[in-house]
């Protein structure tokens, strides 16, 4: 399968004159496992100080996509691109050490399993003070100091005592802030937050995503938000991205997606929430009778064909880009179909 | 952790306390001891006198109350053979089993944990099935017979090592490799499934994600939550080690507790063959015990408990 | 790799079975014929060997090869019966401590814990020093003394399989304990026991030859492979070949079983017993 099956190309076009280059632009990313493709062509950008939601099924490549762009891909899996980019930089082009000088000191990730992330071993301080002394230097004391401020900064009361706790003694919530103050010592300016709050009970839930929209203000860093919540993509979105199977079908402004969404899957996915910007927080994604197919490298056609109220022969051919402005949809409907 | 600490303690002594009468009835198995001792040839009337000589004519409850009452101070009685007391024989010669011992260990530590490491960073790569080849080539190998082959290429025909003795630290390293060949397929196989493990976790995951050198992610992050098991059976096996180093000790004449054990064994001295059996053991629970309350300072996640 | 150890396993443990059964019709000498004439011949590889005698002589003159091949036999006899032996014993303490759970666990475990306190080499050297040498004694002491490990492997997989619903649709269908014992739990930890029981092997062979070389074990002129070790050892520094022989050949056999038993143990999926 080659990107030529898509129709349109897949840059921005016209090209606005851009000052400087975007925070982080994806283009055709392909992620393979073996028999599998996990992500098959997704391409966005995320602008400084821009929050972008990712939104999708489970098993529709969200973490995957996350994983590749920070260079954290499991063992055995297949890395492609036509470009990958952060700050203008090529990603690809960076050996392990240079990657390694960028995470952690610019992009920064929060991992969807709270519980599990942080090292057994070591104390909350010393976990979070080495990330400091690894990318600026300075003392241990300096670092500590400054993981305690962030602690507080993120809502943990009697944050000196943190410091000295081990993970285990921490509750889920805790533990998820602590992953995120870490990941702000260093003050990046990508953050990707990979659902942040699945793992956490509904409250906590609410708490830290308002969090990570208040940090966000406050210290202009650019989001890339993984998520299932529509009521927080609502709130907190300039711009939503919707995966299926390893693709990005739909892109769009927020407002202009949840006023007019245009991919079938969109739709189903927002069948729940009937008024946009009234969708109630901890909305779940509408739920689309079916699964998401594992998709073999090779795949042609919509992948969402199977499960799609229009399916047509035609589906199973290429499947054309559209673009209208800043909305981008993957599918052979006519704009304006739905209304 | 004071209340596991206790417990486990409790296990121990009862664990003690039965190794030590299975040690006592150990010896009393051929029947008739004094037959044993006055050996071939003797006649019942020396049998006899030696039988009331070391109280053997006694009830067996009676003899066992008095061996277990006095060893339980430290007193394991004189040695039939060495005409010394056994305790002091036994604290003779255990620097040379204890130094040959942790010499053993380290050497197999030193071999194996490096091996692990290796064989798990290269997961599934020729390099990996090369460590695991090493490692069954260990658990293989005849240690008395390996001894031999060292003793022939390394003090015969290369002379850089002497053969036997206890003279200097050149002395214990063949037996110390030789030793070491035991552990180091476990220790090896352990380290290598801890650091697989441990290689796959999320927190690995996270100290990617953060930027830290390969030497932080492999040495600090990953090595110490794989050491645990490791630091805890590396006691259990220098409890093995000492135990077996009868074998050795024996090949390189190594004058420690195992070569004392062995005299003992075809000199019917069963005091002292006895006394060695139970030290070794109380050696082992005493390291198991150690083992668990180091496994609990070392796991967070024990130490509350 | 994994297949080829298996297949080299196999083909290593076959060879030496085949030789502890045949050996009285395929050996070309009497093991136990001695010719002080030629004494320390050598073997096939160095100058001046004998063709009648492929290994050379032993130092009463006996023949090496046949005398290794009789060695076979007492190593796979020990072995096999050991295995039986402590299989046995370990193998009812583990599914009835694991199956039971509650005090009768806390006894096997107990029990397990006992015994691996006790020096394995120095209590079957001593219990043979006592009653002297013979080839039962050792496989009894033995037997005795390795069922560790399959109590350990039996307990933990018996546990596993416990609460399962099979055994609870056994259980309600009025299947007795001790059928439920045998016929739901016994053959779903066979394959676990199995990969357990080629380790033993090893282990056993291994520690008879430790014990023979020591003097202790199968009494001469038997021809275990440790006690030829041990009768060479006088003339090991100008006749090597003499302890090379039975030492390889005993390497060799114990890591075929090792081989076997680790590629069973991948082929059966039944994780990690060591
Ligand atoms: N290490 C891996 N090895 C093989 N396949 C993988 C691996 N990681 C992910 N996959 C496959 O890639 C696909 C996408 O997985 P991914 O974790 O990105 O889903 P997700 O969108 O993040 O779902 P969720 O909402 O459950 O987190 C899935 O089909 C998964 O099976
Ligand atoms: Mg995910």
């Amino acid at each position: 399968m080659s990107t030529s099956d898509r129709g349109a190309p897949p840059a921005r076009s016209p090209n606005p004159p851009r000052q400087s280059p975007p925070l982080l632009e994806i283009e055709e990313l392909r992620v393979t496992f073996g028999r599998t493709a996990a992500v098959r062509g997704a391409s966005f950008s995320l602008e400084k100080g821009e929050t972008h939601c990712v939104v999708g099924e489970s098993g529709c490549g969200k973490s995957v996509t996350a994983l590749a762009v920070m260079g954290l891909l499991a063992r055995g899996a297949r890395r492609e691109a036509a470009r990958l980019e952060f700050a203008g930089q090529d990603l690809r082009a960076l050996s392990e050490r240079q990657l390694s000088a960028l995470r952690g000191d610019r992009m920064a990730m929060i991992f969807q399993e709270p519980m599990t992330s942080l090292n057994p071993a070591y104390t909350v301080g010393s976990q979070m003070a080495e990330v400091f002394t690894r990318h600026r230097g300075g003392s241990r004391r300096a670092a500590l100091d400054r993981a305690a401020d962030l602690l507080a900064r993120v809502g943990i009361t009697a944050p000196g005592m943190r410091l000295g706790q081990f993970p285990h003694q921490l509750s889920g919530g805790l533990r998820q802030r602590v992953m995120i103050a870490m990941a702000l010592m260093c003050d990046p300016e990508l953050l990707i937050a990979d659902e942040p709050t699945t793992a956490l009970d509904v409250t906590v839930q609410a708490q830290i995503l308002r969090l990570l929209a208040e940090l966000q203000r406050d210290l202009g860093l650019g989001i890339l938000l993984i998520t299932h919540d529509l009521g927080i993509v609502a709130r907190i979105a300039d711009r939503v991205s919707v995966m299926y199977a390893g693709e990005v079908v739909e892109s769009a402004p927020t407002a202009a997606l949840f006023a007019a969404p245009s991919h079938p899957y969109t739709r189903g996915l927002l069948a729940c929430v009937p008024v946009p910007g009234k969708v109630k927080r901890e909305e779940a994604l509408g739920s689309i009778p079916g699964m998401v197919p594992r998709i073999p490298p090779g795949f042609t056609g919509c992948a969402f064909r199977d499960r799609c109220d229009h399916a047509a022969p035609e589906c199973a051919g290429a499947v054309p880009r559209q673009q209208a402005g800043a909305h981008e949809v993957l599918c052979r409907l006519p704009p304006g179909w739905a209304a | 952790m004071l209340r596991f600490a206790l417990r486990r303690l409790a296990v121990a002594l009862l664990v003690a306390l039965t190794v030590m009468t299975l040690s006592f009835l150990l010896t009393r198995l051929s029947g008739d001891l004094a037959i044993s001792i006055a050996g071939a040839g003797a006649t019942p009337e020396d049998v006899a006198i030696i039988r009331r000589a070391y109280g053997l004519d006694r009830p067996l409850v009676a003899q066992f109350l008095d061996w277990a009452g006095r060893a339980a101070v430290g007193d394991f009685g004189d040695s039939y053979f060495f005409k010394a007391r056994v305790s002091t024989l036994i604290a003779e010669r255990m620097p040379v089993t204890l130094t040959l011992g942790l010499t053993g260990l380290a050497i197999a530590l030193a071999v194996s944990i490096p091996l692990g490491i290796l064989a798990a960073v290269r997961e599934a790569s020729w390099v990996d099935r090369l460590v695991q080849l090493v490692a069954m080539v260990g658990q293989a190998m005849p240690s008395f017979w390996l001894g031999l082959i060292l003793m022939i290429t390394f003090g015969l025909r290369l002379g850089w090592l002497p053969i036997s003795g206890t003279g200097s630290w050149e002395h214990y390293v063949m037996p110390g490799v030789v030793l070491a060949f035991s552990a180091i397929p476990a220790l090896t196989r352990l380290t290598r499934s801890g650091m697989i493990q441990a290689l796959g976790s999320d927190y690995i995951r996270t100290a990617r994600a953060k930027g830290l050198s390969r030497l932080s992610i492999l040495g600090k992050h990953a090595l110490r939550n794989a050491a645990i098991p490791v630091v805890s059976i590396a006691a259990v096996q220098l409890g093995f080690m000492l135990g077996g180093s009868i074998v050795i000790e024996t090949v390189f004449a190594l004058h420690g507790v195992g070569f004392l054990a062995w005299e003992s064994i075809s000199k019917n001295d069963f005091p002292v063959v006895q006394a060695v059996v139970l030290v070794l053991a109380l050696i082992y629970i005493a390291l198991t015990m150690a083992a668990d309350l180091l496994n609990g300072l070392l796991d967070p996640r024990l130490r509350a408990a | 790799m994994r297949q080829a150890g298996l297949v080299l396993g196999g083909v290593i443990v076959g060879i030496a079975l085949l030789c502890a059964i045949l050996a009285p019709w395929i050996v070309p000498h009497d093991p136990f014929l001695q010719n002080l004439d030629n004494r320390l011949a050598v073997p096939f590889w160095m100058e001046g060997s004998n063709p009648a005698h492929l290994l050379g002589t032993d130092q009463l003159g006996r023949d090496y090869l046949s005398r290794l091949v009789h060695g076979a036999r007492i190593s796979m006899l020990i072995g096999v019966l050991t295995v039986v032996a402590s299989g046995l014993i370990g193998t009812t303490l583990g599914v009835l401590g694991g199956f039971f759970g509650g005090r009768v666990d806390d006894a096997v475990l107990f029990a397990i814990t006992c015994r691996l306190a006790i020096p394995v080499v120095l209590v079957a050297l001593a219990v043979v020093g006592l009653l002297g040498s013979s080839l039962t004694l050792v496989i009894l002491v033995l037997g005795l003394l390795l069922w560790d490990r399959f109590a350990v492997v039996a307990r933990s997989t018996t546990m596993q399989l416990r609460n399962l619903d099979y055994v609870a649709a056994a259980w309600s269908a009025g299947v007795s304990t001790p059928g439920i014992l045998l016929k739901e739990i016994l053959p779903n930890i066979a394959s676990h026991l199995a990969v357990v029981a080629t380790l033993e092997m090893a282990l056993a062979i291994l520690l008879e030859a430790a014990l023979s070389f020591l003097g202790l074990g199968v009494p001469p002129p038997l021809p275990s492979w440790g006690l030829m070790i041990a009768e060479g050892k006088d003339y090991m520094f100008f006749s090597p070949w003499v302890i090379f022989i039975p030492g390889v050949t005993l390497f060799i056999v114990v890591l075929g079983i090792n081989l076997l038993g680790d590629g069973l143990r991948d082929l059966l999926g039944a994780g990690d017993t060591r």
